[in-house]
């Protein structure tokens, strides 16, 4: 059963011509994409943090990735049975300054991981407040079946698969579900958290480009989650308001009861603006299933 | 009379009707097949009633083979309706079936391919490699396959009969509970997941218990092969794990049939509360299924290398590290759930510290070539590029333990990306591998190498091309499970470039499978008379192949790691051949009767036809009251009779 001698070559060089195509296409990709890779080109700060932890972590795990790659490759190759030269020393079956090593230094890579993680994870905790002079913006997100309503308010407006918020500016965003499990995802600024039903999350974030930003429900919530997506446009302060007068003439009026025609299962809604007549709306929403079930 | 179960459970859709139809005409060939060839006592007496482990691993194979078949056409309708569900057009599935096609994709493959597998090679090899005649608890092992086998043809009857699960193969509540699921879907999902799991803690503790008391004398846990040392981790991670799985179910059952609130939204049910119970059982899972291609990886790299494994009591440690780890780290599947950053912070820590005896066994596997003699045969193929593979999929994993980046790449196809690198790179690899080393062992002749490097080819391409580019989707913000997408998000390149890796890796499971249906059909002409083709180091290397149904003629005794090894250059003495008579556990059809039931019991259940299902239940219990009050039958096979079959092998390896 033994193989042709010019195998392990051929294997070798196959492979490492097929692995070589790989990493020369990443780059590749990256180029050609560049415009839609929303976690490598974030617009907002709290992105650019978690960009920048992602890629530190990765630069150190490449330090034990890489000797992993040329070593299989290199001891395949010399100690291939075909080889005549290979040393060949059936009874080394230990080394302790060996074992020391890849004990050691995976161990000391992981406690600079570890440290990194444990600052950064209380720096970027989704609920703390992001620190600005400017004064942050409350925005109250409720996944419904299948679509966001997204509820402003101070503003006392409300806005169905869309929002718009000034650049700049701190986003607060308090998070529930009147539905199923769904995670609010923005990536263009931000990593993500979930939406449950009658319980709170926050979310904060910033956007400090203009743009138009998609974001979109993580979590599978049914037949029509895959149309859960939505627009985060980021603009002047401007724009913003004007956005925000728009609202408030809105011929939509978003009360309890129309609130409860929207909650109702509706798949690919289009973009919808409200003006808020019900304070505690989002309340409500939390609030409803703490009552005693009512069949 | 028949609960929920209407004519309406018949119709599908066109895509669904055509596997029906053709699972139905593969069903009915292969009946068919067995009465033109007149099999039918010769599977029920020595398959269908056996509770030889041999004969038990063969069949889990078997049965991980089919269901890998249908979880692999789930991923391959996934991947199709992926590259053309774009923009204004949709696919060739609803999104409902879409939904439900992911499920039973993820569900199959790891609880019926995975697991398995795992529990195949257990069967096949741990007796042997311990130097046992069987196991702990022979009936016990049987009555876990049936529940198994049940449990899988319960889900693929769930193909043909109503709808399966929409919701995910670990089916959150509250989508999973009556609610927002009121159909059939989720309590199939319940009970196949149920019965297979129960069937799982029966042979993980029938497992832990025969490598614990049987082995063969002198063999200390310290010179245990490490494949053996592998499922011992693993079978310990069962029997804490898989109870949790049983009770969270039994508390979704309550929720969905009784209007209980454990997981519910109102009425003080707390979904997260499920989410933890199933990570908690769901964690260790994934290290049942790894754990064992660590093993194997261990058996095959020094055997390939003619050396020792290199640091045999790190390796040992390492194992053991990693099966106390998996217990603290469940809550890194959902860092997104919003605990407060210390709790975060401490999961991904845990999590991270897995990586270091992961990586102290990859450096370990490589310094065992060093200065080896290595072999390219085919396990050694799957090791080279697990080994790529792995690695990646490794890196990312360290990158999706922290909290920060997780929250960026959470259930996006990053993370798919990287569980595949595990599962597939990992775990699949090390099945292969496992699979082209043991082969001659278990059926005496051989796979083709050739055919075998083709197929790897084709996986190893075609893994790179269906996994890498989702990397990538991840950054683009592509969450999992999504039947349909925007053109603006040009998603579709690159999900196009994942279809064709899905049919590039197709073609080497079709080449695998024609490799072993050719092997079967020349294996006059490429048998294994000696019974150690790979010059082998363990005490299933020992035996001849395919092994007789005692295993072992003489009990061996052992006194260090590597025992035929040992002997083979000279360090340890041959056994001396005094042959006595043996005792084995008598066949019985009860496993099988149990299983038969379970299967009525799920059905029943799901559809609520419950006259039926309590029938059936107490079948079952009489079942059991049977067996356990029946006195404990054994067939002896005399040493004269052992002595004969042994002087046959004998003179067959002389010829060879």
């Amino acid at each position: 059963m033994r193989l042709g001698k010019k195998f392990v070559r051929l294997m070798l060089i196959l492979s490492g011509i097929i692995l070589l195509l790989f990493l020369i296409m990443q780059p590749l990709t990256i180029y050609k994409f560049r415009d839609y890779i929303a976690i490598l080109f974030p617009k907002g700060i709290i992105g650019v943090k978690q960009l920048n932890l992602l890629l530190i972590i990765q630069l150190l795990m490449l330090l034990v990735v890489i000797p992993v790659y040329i070593l299989t490759f290199i001891f395949s190759w010399k100690y291939r049975a075909s080889n005549p030269k290979g040393k060949y020393d059936p009874d080394l079956v230990d080394n302790v300054i060996a074992e020391y090593i890849w004990w050691g230094v995976p161990c000391i890579l992981t406690l600079i991981i570890s440290v990194l993680t444990w600052v950064k994870t209380h720096e970027l905790d989704p609920f703390k407040a992001i620190a600005s002079d400017k004064k942050p913006l409350t925005i109250q997100a409720v996944a419904l079946q299948w679509k966001w309503l997204f509820i402003y308010p101070e503003e006392q407006i409300a806005s169905l698969n869309f929002i718009q918020i000034p650049k700049d500016v701190p986003i607060r965003f308090e998070i529930t579900a009147d539905a199923p499990m769904n995670s609010l995802w923005i990536p263009q600024l931000g990593g993500q958290i979930y939406a449950m039903p009658s319980m709170r999350t926050e979310l904060n974030l910033i956007a400090n480009e203009f743009g138009d930003f998609r974001g979109s429900s993580a979590n599978l919530s049914g037949e029509g989650f895959a149309g859960m997506h939505f627009i985060t446009r980021a603009s002047t302060e401007e724009d913003y308001q004007k956005w925000i007068a728009a609202a408030k003439q809105s011929s939509n009026v978003l009360n309890l009861v129309t609130y409860e025609q929207l909650a109702a299962p509706s798949q690919n809604i289009a973009p919808e603006i409200y003006q808020l007549k019900e304070q505690n709306l989002f309340t409500h929403i939390i609030m409803k299933y703490m009552h005693p079930h009512e069949e | 009379m028949f609960g929920k179960l209407t004519l309406e459970a018949f119709k599908h859709e066109p895509s669904q009707t055509f596997a029906v139809i053709s699972m139905a005409l593969g069903g009915i060939a292969l009946i068919g097949l067995i009465f033109y060839l007149k099999r039918w006592k010769w599977l029920w007496q020595e398959w269908f009633t056996t509770v030889d482990p041999k004969r038990i691993g063969i069949m889990y194979i078997i049965v991980a083979l089919i269901l890998f078949s249908k979880g692999f056409a789930d991923a391959l309708m996934m991947r199709m309706h992926q590259a053309l569900s774009v923009g204004d057009a949709h696919g060739f599935l609803s999104p409902g079936h879409f939904q439900e096609v992911f499920s039973a994709h993820g569900t199959t493959m790891i609880f019926f391919v995975g697991m398995g597998m795992v529990f195949g090679f257990m069967n096949l090899i741990i007796p042997l490699q311990i130097g046992a005649r069987d196991v702990a608890y022979p009936f016990l092992n049987a009555l876990g396959f049936w529940l198994f086998a049940s449990a899988a043809t319960l889900s693929l009857v769930s193909l043909a009969i109503g709808r399966f699960s929409a919701t995910g193969w670990l089916a959150y509540p509250p989508l999973s509970g009556l609610e927002y699921s009121p159909g059939e879907g989720v309590d199939y999902w319940i009970w196949i997941v149920q019965i297979a799991g129960v069937g799982t803690t029966l042979s993980g503790i029938n497992f832990l218990v025969t490598i614990l008391k049987m082995r063969c004398p002198g063999m200390k846990l310290m010179t245990m092969p490490i494949f053996t040392w592998s499922i011992l981790c693993a079978m310990v991670l069962v029997i804490f794990a898989f109870p949790i799985l049983t009770a969270t179910l039994c508390m979704l059952t309550l929720d969905r049939y009784l209007g209980m609130h454990f997981f519910t939204v109102s009425g003080g049910g707390n979904l997260m509360m499920y989410v933890n119970l199933v990570w908690a059982w769901g964690h260790p899972e994934v290290y049942i299924l790894i754990l064992p291609a660590f093993g194997i990886f261990s058996e095959v790299v020094p055997t390939f290398s003619e050396k020792r494994l290199f640091g045999y009591v790190s390796m040992v440690w390492a194992l053991i590290l990693i099966t106390f780890l998996s217990f603290i780290v469940w809550l890194h599947h959902f860092f997104t759930m919003g605990a407060s950053a210390n709790v975060n912070a401490f999961f991904g820590i845990m999590t991270m510290l897995i990586a270091i005896p992961t990586g102290v066994k990859i450096f370990n596997w490589l310094f065992t070539k060093f200065r080896g003699r290595v072999h390219f045969d085919s396990p050694m193929l799957w090791f080279f590029a697990f080994v790529l593979n792995f690695t990646i999929g490794g890196m990312t994993g360290i990158l999706l333990s922290a909290p920060p980046v997780d929250f960026q790449v959470h259930n996006s196809l990053f993370l798919i990306a990287h569980f595949h690198g595990m599962v597939i790179g990992g775990m699949l690899f090390g099945v292969f591998c496992g699979f082209t080393y043991w082969f001659p062992k278990v059926t005496g002749f051989f796979l083709s190498e050739r055919l075998n490097q083709y197929a790897f080819w084709c996986w190893f391409v075609g893994f790179l091309l269906a996994f890498m580019p989702l990397y990538m989707l991840g950054f683009m913000g592509a969450t999992r499970r999504l039947d349909h997408y925007e053109e603006a998000t040009n998603w579709n390149p690159l999900f196009l470039t994942v279809a064709a890796g899905a049919f590039i890796i197709l073609c080497g499971a079709v080449i695998q499978i024609y490799g072993l249906f050719m092997s079967i059909k020349n294996r006059k002409k490429n048998m294994d008379l000696t019974g150690d083709p790979w010059n082998g180091r363990t005490l299933e290397w020992s035996i001849p192949s395919p092994p007789p149904i005692y295993n072992f003629a003489i009990i061996p005794t052992v006194d260090q790691i590597d025992p035929l090894w040992a002997i083979k250059r000279g360090q340890a003495p041959k056994p001396h051949y005094d042959y006595e008579d043996i005792l084995l556990p008598k066949n019985t059809p009860m496993g099988l009767y149990i299983g038969i039931l379970s299967l009525i019991f799920g059905f029943t259940m799901t559809w609520h036809i419950f006259w039926l299902a309590l029938v059936s239940l107490f079948g079952i219990i009489g079942c059991v009251i049977f067996k356990l009050s029946s006195p404990a039958e054994h067939e002896v096979i005399t040493a004269a009779e052992v002595k004969e079959i042994e002087a046959a092998y004998l003179r067959r390896s002389i010829t060879a």
